[in-house]
């Protein structure tokens, strides 16, 4: 290979994922140095594993960064806002060490109008930002965006609360900006310039994919979609409109010229009996996001389900039922990736989707790779029938709405059904359980999950066995997240060194004691070890024996972060 | 597992009402069972779980029909709680249709009608083999003529007065026989279609 000049050698990396990127340049010093050089995209699953400074000494030429902040379960608010996981001091470096940076893509981080205000104006070729599950900014920071981005390409928002600040952020998009691909603000609230929405979309000629919010009415999607033919990726506004209606009669016919659309989604006002004018698209719908239009249910959902015979993701509420996903199974034959979504989180009552639905699926979509199920009740029978049936999952998240419900049939554990699922799945890279666990699922985890690098674990397992069967089998583990188990110290501390290998360990509302966190510090340095004592559980110098309450463990180069707030003990 | 320093007996941990010592049936797991403590939620802040240390104070029954709330759970973004949140004020409206000559009844839920016109073509589905066609379009023709019972216990043509105070104040719809309703003389008037109201009463 040495014998390769340096540009042949840069070019086969080109081919590399960042993964194998990573391993090639620990070949060699040439090969080392070629690597950071020509490295253009960089992938930060932790923004607290390294300094911004550290990134930029390493890495000198970065166009695309992706950068995530908070651990997961702060999705469910179980870490306090206030936590951390800001990208401003990202931005500051990067404004001076990458003039040439094109895209930002960030989740879980603290994004101010600030922040978005230096970033439109540092990079003048910046094309892409994507912001997901992000917060801290309003629509006076996307103003910023669309007026500084001369050359934006991407903006996409996704399950964001933005502040909205009534300016006319959409109409600060200057009409020199004719470069538009992707814009998405469903998750807006407030309303946009219809007028100035059209123009852009006008001048867009290469848009591909538009999510529009609740605000945009259906006449307006009706024109849009006359502009706009060639688009891929659709999300409706409000979609309410008597069938009868000029303005429907108009959306049909516009409806049948948009020859190209893939995927479709929004629906978050509908008014069902208007739903005969997408069938067309329906056709050659690869992917369907339903799962924010509680009012698309019974015969209408099954009428449509029929016509998409060529969907590979759906995403779903469980209003759909046991009897939906039956037409499911039958029509999609093509599935790979599957949410069904809780309608109702807290309801005891009409069980919306059981295992029947799931079992029904699993005959039908033998290509089902993907799922994230939400439901009252779950078998050992059921499961062990999916796992069977599809062997191909690599992510498979289950939940079952009530917390340690057994076996609805033996009142058993469902330890045996989720076995299955383990040992019949041998690409499995992310499982998440639920329902009455004792250890002996961490036994089989721990035995068949070979390649499994994030696990999800709620009210589940007996004794600290449980979380060591998971550490020492699951090799390739990255991320650990436990809430609700009976997991201690022993369990925490007898293969510290495995810490260092995965992302991230979560632990809250377990057995682990004070003592125990501090020993972990002690041991490894080169792990934060971080305890978030909110509402000042612990007193300043808590006794050792004392539970914690959350627990955050995550492997770093650049020690304790600066930026915590007081109730963030980092040991 | 650490133990509380607590009795025994205290810390058992059973499913099962209050009361209830009969664990002889039960599986061992079962009773080695963590329960969740009953934690006051309000999702949208940052609701901490009970103090440290403490919290297994607490029986959980799983056929409780209480369901007590756990914090974070079930583990849905919190964005998508708030979107459904506000879906779920739109409850369901069903109300009873009767149709003059039909051996049953019938029922339409209203919410998911969006106007009069969305409404005709809902009966029309419903009673589709009873020819109901052209109810709205041609009244002066049309065999039947839709009425409702407001919430006074009143009969009411459907389409005089806009379609969410309809919502609001019908009770149950009739779809009444035009011959049973000569002599009352209300039958040149439109009702309410587009938002708009033609009024031509005669009597």
């Amino acid at each position: 290979m040495t014998y390769f000049p340096e540009e042949v050698v840069e070019h086969m990396f080109d081919f590399l994922s960042h993964r194998d990127r990573n391993a090639v340049s620990l070949v060699c010093k040439s090969w080392y140095r070629l690597e950071r050089w020509s490295r253009q995209r960089v992938f930060v699953g932790n923004c607290y594993a390294i300094t911004p400074e550290r990134l930029i000494a390493r890495f000198p030429r970065i166009k695309a960064l992706t950068l995530k902040g908070k651990p997961h379960f702060a999705d469910f608010n179980l870490v306090p806002h206030d936590w951390g996981g800001f990208v401003h001091p990202w931005i500051e470096a990067m404004a001076k060490s990458y003039p040439g940076l094109e895209e930002l893509r960030l989740k879980r981080i603290v994004v101010s109008d600030e922040s978005l205000e230096l970033l439109s104006r540092s990079f003048p070729n910046f094309k892409s930002l994507v912001l997901v599950s992000c917060e801290g900014f309003t629509t006076d920071g996307l103003a910023a965006i669309a007026a500084n981005c001369r050359v934006l390409k991407e903006l996409d928002l996704q399950e964001i609360d933005v502040e909205d600040r009534r300016g006319q952020w959409l109409s600060c998009f200057p009409d020199s900006c004719t470069t538009l691909v992707s814009l998405n603000f469903s998750c807006l609230k407030g309303e946009v310039n219809l007028g100035a929405l059209e123009r852009l979309v006008a001048r867009s000629p290469n848009l591909k994919n538009l999510r529009l919010n609740r605000t945009v009415p259906l006449e307006n999607l009706c024109k849009i979609l006359s502009r706009a033919p060639q688009l891929v990726d659709l999300g409706t506004g409000s979609y309410v409109q008597e069938p009868n209606s000029e303005h429907y009669m108009k959306l049909t016919s516009a409806v049948l010229n948009c020859k190209s659309v893939r995927s479709l989604s929004g629906f978050l006002d509908v008014a069902p009996r208007c739903l005969p004018a997408i069938y067309p698209i329906c056709l050659n719908l690869t992917s369907l996001n339903l799962s924010y239009s509680p009012g698309i249910q019974g015969n209408e959902l099954i009428k449509l389900i029929h016509h998409c015979r060529k969907l590979q993701r759906l995403w779903i509420l469980d209003c759909i039922g046991d009897k939906g996903l039956g037409v499911v199974a039958s029509t999609c034959k093509e599935l790979q990736e599957l949410r069904v979504f809780p309608s109702d989180p807290y309801g005891g009552g009409s069980a919306a989707v059981t295992e029947e639905g799931l079992v029904a699926i699993s005959m039908g979509c033998r290509n089902l790779h993907s799922l994230l199920y939400f439901c009252h009740q779950m078998s050992n029978a059921a499961l062990i029938t999916v796992a069977k049936n599809c062997p191909n999952f690599t992510r498979f998240r289950l939940c079952i709405l009530d917390p340690q419900k057994p076996d609805h049939v033996t009142l058993q554990p469902l330890d045996e059904g989720f076995g299955a699922i383990v040992q019949s799945c041998k690409g499995l890279r992310r499982l998440s359980l639920s329902g009455l666990l004792t250890d002996q699922v961490f036994l089989y985890i721990g035995m068949y999950a070979e390649r499994l690098e994030m696990l999800s674990i709620a009210f589940a397992g007996d004794s600290d066995k449980g979380m060591l069967y998971v550490l020492n089998g699951c090799k390739y583990l990255r991320k650990l997240e436990i809430r609700d188990s009976p997991f201690g110290d022993v369990a925490l501390l007898t293969d510290v060194g495995k810490y260092e290998t995965m992302r991230s360990l979560w632990m809250s509302s377990c057995d682990v004691t004070f003592g125990g966190c501090k020993a972990l510090a002690q041991k490894m340095p080169r792990l934060n070890v971080e305890i978030i004592n909110e509402k000042d559980q612990m007193e300043e110098n808590p006794d050792d024996r004392q539970k914690v309450e959350k627990v955050y463990v995550y492997r770093t180069l650049d020690g304790p972060r600066r930026d915590a707030p007081d109730f963030v003990w980092t040991l | 597992m650490a133990k509380q320093g607590l009795e025994l007996e205290i810390t058992e941990l059973r499913l099962g009402l209050p009361g209830d010592n009969c664990h002889s049936s039960r599986d061992k797991n079962e009773i080695k069972k963590r329960v969740f403590s009953e934690i006051s939620v309000d999702d949208d802040q940052n609701s901490s779980s009970s103090s440290g240390g403490d919290r297994r104070k607490n029986q959980n029954n799983n056929n409780n029909n209480n369901k007590t709330q756990v914090v974070g759970w079930p583990p849905v973004c919190s964005y998508r709680k708030k979107n459904n949140a506000a879906e779920a004020e739109t409850t369901k409206l069903y109300v009873k249709v009767s149709m003059d000559g039909a051996p049953f009844l019938r029922k339409i839920d209203l919410k998911t009608h969006k106007g009069y016109s969305d409404l005709a073509v809902g009966f029309e589905e419903l009673f589709r083999s009873y020819g109901i066609g052209g109810m709205w379009k041609d009244s002066e023709s049309s065999e039947y003529i839709p009425i409702y019972e407001d919430k006074d216990g009143d009969w009411m043509l459907v389409g005089d007065v806009p379609w969410e105070m309809f919502t609001e104040s019908c009770k149950r719809l009739r779809i009444m026989k035009r011959s049973d309703a000569k002599g009352f003389g209300i039958l040149q008037s439109k009702p309410y279609s587009n938002g708009e109201k033609q009024n031509d009463l005669k009597i």
